[in-house]
């Protein structure tokens, strides 16, 4: 039994590619956390809260560009409405955050402040049984999946493909951003939800709880990208590589593409969604900030920088990215945007494979 | 004190308006004469409608009449002036004394002046006084008002006297005068008159102040409901108007687009930016009229539509040359590198001009609008956006239409291949095409910098809209993005008063993804195989 889930994992990666990425993981769940809570403060080994929760953070960007790359770099579907997953998931998360405060908020009412502040007198019906954490996790998932589902349909349907595809989700997340900065839609308007508690019960501002919240975000990075492998590895796989490669030949074979891109499409804003639910309770705060046309945008140059189709090459590609992003924007807040801009340029005109593509070109000559 | 002026004042209705201005002998009754006498210069300058009076009865409620001897002067500022030609005056050696006045023709002087302010020579004026006669005014001044009515050709200054008037006549006890004061009110339909008549009609039958007769009561519920109708024509002719105005600043947006994203098929987002360059560009110009040609301001714009036109040019060059050249037939890669180089440009601008917006003053022949109907006034900067996004349209299209130029884009887009072997020098007609958009967006920068604030993020508020407009109206399309422009204009308006501005966005996003549902191509589907490429 153990040798056929050896086996089966060995048909997703070489057995040195395993050994590294297990090696990577146990790292990111085992010493960083002894790091951060056994080894004292002052100690020059030890991991501050600041770095975990920065790691975790950036654990869910590698899931959501995990996630785009299954659309982008094997499907060849250019989404620039990501962020709106991952918001929704975020979302979908942060209604239950809100209501397991409880009546610890400003007003010391059972409803969210900002409803109070609304002067709203009860939860309106969408919020019903958000206090539930199992109905949280459905929603979780269904949020981002539906809309992504719907949305899928009608495009895939019409055939819409291409930059009109990239630009109609992103006209989908800028909709979505207007009607979530309303404070008639009820979820928090511009100031979103932030002031959370707890999550289960347990403080969310106790280091065990972060430690906690991160590991669970590497496990599900790695869930997601075993999972990722596994579909493309698959003839699933194939047949999206296809679509992104040759969609008219693909048809002539009879194969209609729409079912498998809507198919990678939901799967794809589901991880995105999933990584957002993650992302909150970490960061304290979701807003339809979250939703703005350029985060989504960001999401794509994660991609690129790492390596469109190679799975590994974005997650690193996200966290190379954003370790730069957390680093000058508090060193050379001016420069960032300077260099962001010029990483776009350069990456798509000098390295359009990416680390990882420039990587195997390297190994193989 | 009242009553004395209204008897003053009821006695001018019957005297016939002399033309007859303020003379020496007026002036010097005012500094010399016993109360009566300046009295009756007071009422006989309101008798004669005399606007020329105004100065003089000011300065002598104002407390800047005095006497030097034999002499009355105006002192302002420490300077003497005549009061009447307004010539310095020399005074050796006399003593001045300034003109005291009791409170009774201090409050004479005060409605005088508010009822002569209705006969000053300038329109804004005259509105100003209607206007604050409009508050509080009582039956004393209706003759006056009327004399005034008679006299006056601006609308929006008839309209104030008629609202007063209406007002005055409406709590007549003659029941012919409070019919014809419904007749006067509902002829000039706007919210403060509905106001008035439905105050008329009272609250119920208990109400003190309201209408018993019939017929009267009658007249005031027509009235209302005429009102109520002309309101709101006025209201879907402004609303009409708002999309209109709104489409011509999509149309100058996504005009650019047309070319470089429509016609080329080049995904640029950084034409948001463009839009940002030309605005600034508008402001530095503007800027410099103000440092050094402030007598030419107001033509400022003569130069800052080029410069905004080069300054976007030139940038979309060098974008062309560096970024999108090399990218040619990879619209992915490009909507990303183009990204970046939005980003740049934002940070560029940023830390030369600063994150703050710049403050772009219009021209002071924009300032005001023209009253097309009670209650709609179309302020002069949208009319000229208008006329000016037509005039680019046309130039736009006789470019593409009739020029070699435009010639050579289109043979280019057809096909590239087939143009460049009978001898067309394709890199050239990119480059010289994308500048060429790139610049119609820098025009279309400068006329949002007259309308909306200026600052490094302004393109990024376009960006979405004006792909909108080229997806919905067809690439390669110009009609189609005219349409598609004041289309989504006119739908954005209509919907705002019913759903608001937010939802009425979001329906209009819902929508146009329904449409390309239906018609994946745009609007205006080019015929034959180019479906496949983009």
């Amino acid at each position: 039994m153990k040798s056929g889930v050896l086996a089966s994992f060995e048909r997703l990666y070489p057995r040195r590619a395993l050994l590294g990425i297990g090696i990577v993981y146990a790292f990111l769940v085992v010493v960083v956390p002894v790091l951060n809570l056994a080894v004292p403060a002052g100690s020059a080994l030890h991991v501050s809260d600041y770095t975990v929760a920065l790691a975790g953070k950036i654990l869910c960007y590698a899931m959501v560009a995990l996630a785009m790359d299954l659309i982008w770099g094997y499907t060849g579907i250019l989404s620039l409405g990501h962020g709106l997953f991952f918001a929704l998931g975020g979302y979908a998360m942060g209604m239950y955050l809100m209501r397991s405060i409880g009546t610890e908020g400003v007003y010391g009412s059972t409803l969210p402040d900002f409803m109070v502040f609304l002067d709203w007198k009860e939860l309106p019906w969408y919020w019903r049984g958000s206090d539930r954490f199992l109905q949280a996790l459905l929603l979780v998932v269904l949020a981002p999946g539906l809309v992504a589902l719907v949305f899928g349909f009608f495009a895939f349907r019409s055939r819409i493909r291409g930059v009109y595809f990239s630009i109609i989700t992103q006209a989908l997340t800028f909709a979505f951003m207007l009607l979530f900065f309303r404070n008639a839609t009820g979820f928090g308007g511009n100031n979103g939800f932030t002031d959370f508690k707890r999550i289960l019960g347990f403080p969310l501002a106790s280091p065990r709880t972060k430690v906690a919240l991160y590991v669970l975000s590497a496990t599900a990075l790695l869930s997601a990208l075993l999972l990722c492998r596994h579909l493309v590895v698959s003839k699933l796989g194939k047949v999206l590589t296809a679509i992104r490669d040759e969609e008219s030949r693909l048809r002539f074979c009879g194969y209609d593409p729409f079912g498998y891109k809507l198919f990678a499409w939901t799967l794809s804003a589901v991880i995105c969604g999933i990584a957002g639910a993650l992302y909150v309770p970490q960061v304290g705060i979701i807003n339809p900030g979250e939703m703005s046309p350029a985060n989504s945008i960001e999401i794509a140059i994660w991609v690129a920088v790492g390596g469109r189709g190679s799975l590994i090459g974005p997650v690193l590609g996200a966290a190379l990215v954003n370790c730069a992003k957390s680093w000058l924007t508090v060193a050379f807040p001016d420069l960032w945007l300077y260099l962001l801009g010029l990483v776009f340029i350069l990456v798509t005109r000098f390295v359009p494979r990416g680390i990882a593509g420039a990587m195997a070109a390297g190994a193989e000559p | 004190m009242r009553p004395a002026l209204s008897v003053t004042l009821l006695a001018l209705a019957a005297a016939s308006p002399a033309a007859m201005a303020i003379d020496q002998t007026g002036v010097d009754k005012l500094a010399f004469g016993d109360a009566s006498a300046r009295m009756e210069v007071v009422q006989a300058a309101v008798t004669a409608s005399d606007a020329g009076a105004i100065p003089v009865l000011r300065a002598l409620l104002e407390g800047k009449l005095a006497t030097a001897g034999r002499k009355a002067v105006l002192a302002e500022a420490g300077v003497f002036l005549d009061p009447l030609t307004r010539a310095p005056v020399d005074l050796p050696g006399e003593e001045v004394e300034k003109v005291s006045i009791n409170n009774r023709l201090r409050r004479t002087l005060e409605r005088a002046l508010a009822a002569l302010a209705l006969f000053a020579p300038a329109s804004g004026e005259r509105l100003q006084a209607a206007r604050a006669l409009q508050e509080g005014a009582d039956e004393d001044v209706l003759p006056i008002v009327e004399r005034a009515l008679a006299q006056e050709k601006e609308p929006s200054v008839a309209d104030a006297l008629r609202s007063i008037q209406g007002a005055l006549l409406l709590g007549s006890a003659d029941r012919d005068k409070r019919l014809a004061a419904i007749d006067v009110l509902r002829r000039a339909p706007s919210t403060r008159n509905k106001r008035l008549l439905v105050q008329r009609l009272g609250r119920g039958p208990d109400d003190a102040g309201a209408e018993t007769d019939p017929a009267v009561r009658d007249a005031l519920l027509r009235g209302i409901h005429d009102i109520d109708a002309s309101l709101r024509v006025a209201e879907m002719a402004g609303w009409i108007f708002g999309g209109l105005s709104l489409g011509s600043i999509l149309l100058l947006a996504a005009l650019g687009l047309a070319i470089t994203f429509g016609l080329m098929g080049v995904i640029n987002m950084a034409h948001g930016e463009l839009l940002m360059i030309g605005a600034y560009a508008t402001w530095l110009v503007q800027s410099l009229f103000r440092s050094h040609f402030p007598g030419a301001f107001s033509c400022y714009l003569a130069v800052a539509a080029p410069a905004a036109f080069l300054a976007a040019g030139l940038v979309g060059l060098l974008l062309e040359v560096t970024v999108v050249r090399a990218l040619y037939g990879r619209p992915l890669e490009t909507l990303l590198a183009t990204w970046g180089a939005s980003l740049l440009l934002i940070q560029v601008v940023r830390s030369t001009f600063g994150a703050q917006n710049v403050e772009v003053a219009n021209p002071s022949w924009m300032s005001g609008g023209v009253t097309v109907m009670s209650g709609l006034v179309i302020p002069y900067n949208r009319i000229a956006i208008i006329a000016f996004s037509l005039l680019v349209l046309v130039i736009v299209w006789l470019l593409i239409a009739r020029t070699r130029l435009g010639l050579l884009v289109r043979a280019v887009m057809q096909n590239r291949r087939t143009a460049a072997s009978l001898g067309v020098a394709t890199p050239w007609v990119d480059m010289l095409a994308f500048a060429l958009g790139s610049g119609i967006a820098g025009l279309g920068g400068c006329a949002l910098s007259q309308i909306g604030n200026v600052g490094p993020e302004l393109g990024q508020a376009f960006i979405v809209d004006s792909f909108m407009v080229v997806v919905l109206g067809g690439v390669g399309q110009l009609a189609g993005t005219v349409i598609a422009a004041i289309g989504l204009g006119q739908v954005n308006k209509l919907l705002e008063p019913f759903a608001g501005a937010v939802l009425a966005k979001i329906a209009v996003l819902v929508v146009i993804i329904l449409f390309i549902q239906r018609r994946p191509q745009g609007l205006f589907a080019p015929r034959g195989r180019a479906a496949e490429d983009v």
